[in-house]
């Protein structure tokens, strides 16, 4: 890789890509839900039928893929908010971004029995 | 060129830098600000637009954490996670005013947010003015699209469609 093309890098370049990449692909999922809740207008059935893929195993790891970009996004999003408005944000914002990847840590285990619980059911039987 | 004289790093004194020189009776000249708008200067066209796009973003980001993590919890946590979720529960919950406005407000402030969050990506990374045009053509159509069609679905779902 040529020199220069990281700009400087460490945490403030990394958490700036992560907040980018998780924010386009929750952008994306969005367009899909509001599509998918529209079936609402269609009739039970034709909604019943698409949630119920949303209830496989497979669609479940997508779930907690998705659970993951957004409490990502959503801690590191206060994070920015306080470099941009708290006078000392600028200086703390590693240690603010350690914070938040500790907190996503912590949710994310707590996430793993609810979002996947029953997907781990449905594979290994209860 | 070896015999002038200069200072350890490498700069030389200023001429006239020495503060004594001023006094009340004898002021430093004022120096007008760069850029400065005065009377003359012409009315700006640009207005302030990115600047309440990037206010936008921190007011409905603060909102959105809120809402969207509610949503996360009673959607795929509590009460036995998606495995609850069909069209009876989709009915009971918008039988209440309090979650219709919750999810209209969810719906307006996430795809503007996000539809926000994509422009500048595009003005970041699509180069050339046709490319750049259609991508925030079709990123328009599509978020308008989105936002309109789920404000209809709020507002005329019916319980008893069957």
């Amino acid at each position: 890789m040529p020199a220069g093309t990281l700009y400087r890098g460490r945490e403030g370049m990394w958490s700036w890509v992560a907040h980018r990449v998780t924010g386009v692909l929750i952008f994306f999922f969005l367009f899909v839900h509001v599509l998918d809740t529209a079936l609402v207008r269609v009739s039970p059935e034709a909604y019943d039928t698409v949630v119920a893929t949303y209830k496989t195993p497979i669609v479940a790891l997508l779930e907690y893929g998705l659970v993951a970009a957004i409490l990502f996004h959503a801690l590191n999003g206060l994070r920015v908010i306080a470099v941009d408005f708290w006078i000392k944000g600028a200086r703390y914002q590693k240690q603010m971004l350690w914070t938040v990847v500790g907190l996503w840590v912590v949710l994310m285990l707590g996430a793993i029995y609810p979002v996947l619980g029953h997907a781990a059911r449905e594979l290994f039987g209860s | 060129m070896s015999t002038t004289e200069t200072t350890a790093s490498g700069i030389g004194p200023v001429e006239g830098a020495d503060a004594s020189v001023y006094s009340v009776d004898n002021p430093a000249p004022l120096i007008e600000p760069p850029r400065k708008r005065t009377k003359k200067s012409p009315k700006s066209t640009r207005g302030n637009f990115e600047m309440a796009a990037w206010l936008f973003m921190r007011l409905s980001g603060v909102v959105l954490v809120v809402l969207v993590i509610g949503h996360l919890l009673i959607q795929l946590v509590l009460d036995g996670g998606v495995s609850k979720i069909g069209f009876a529960f989709v009915a009971g919950r918008w039988a209440s005013p309090f979650w219709q406005v919750w999810d209209l407000l969810m719906l307006w402030l996430a795809m503007l947010h996000g539809a926000n969050g994509l422009r500048t990506v595009i003005n970041d990374y699509a180069e050339r003015p046709n490319t750049r045009l259609w991508l925030k053509g079709l990123l328009y159509t599509a978020t308008v699209f989105t936002i309109l069609l789920g404000t209809l679905v709020i507002f005329t779902f019916d319980p008893n469609i069957r």
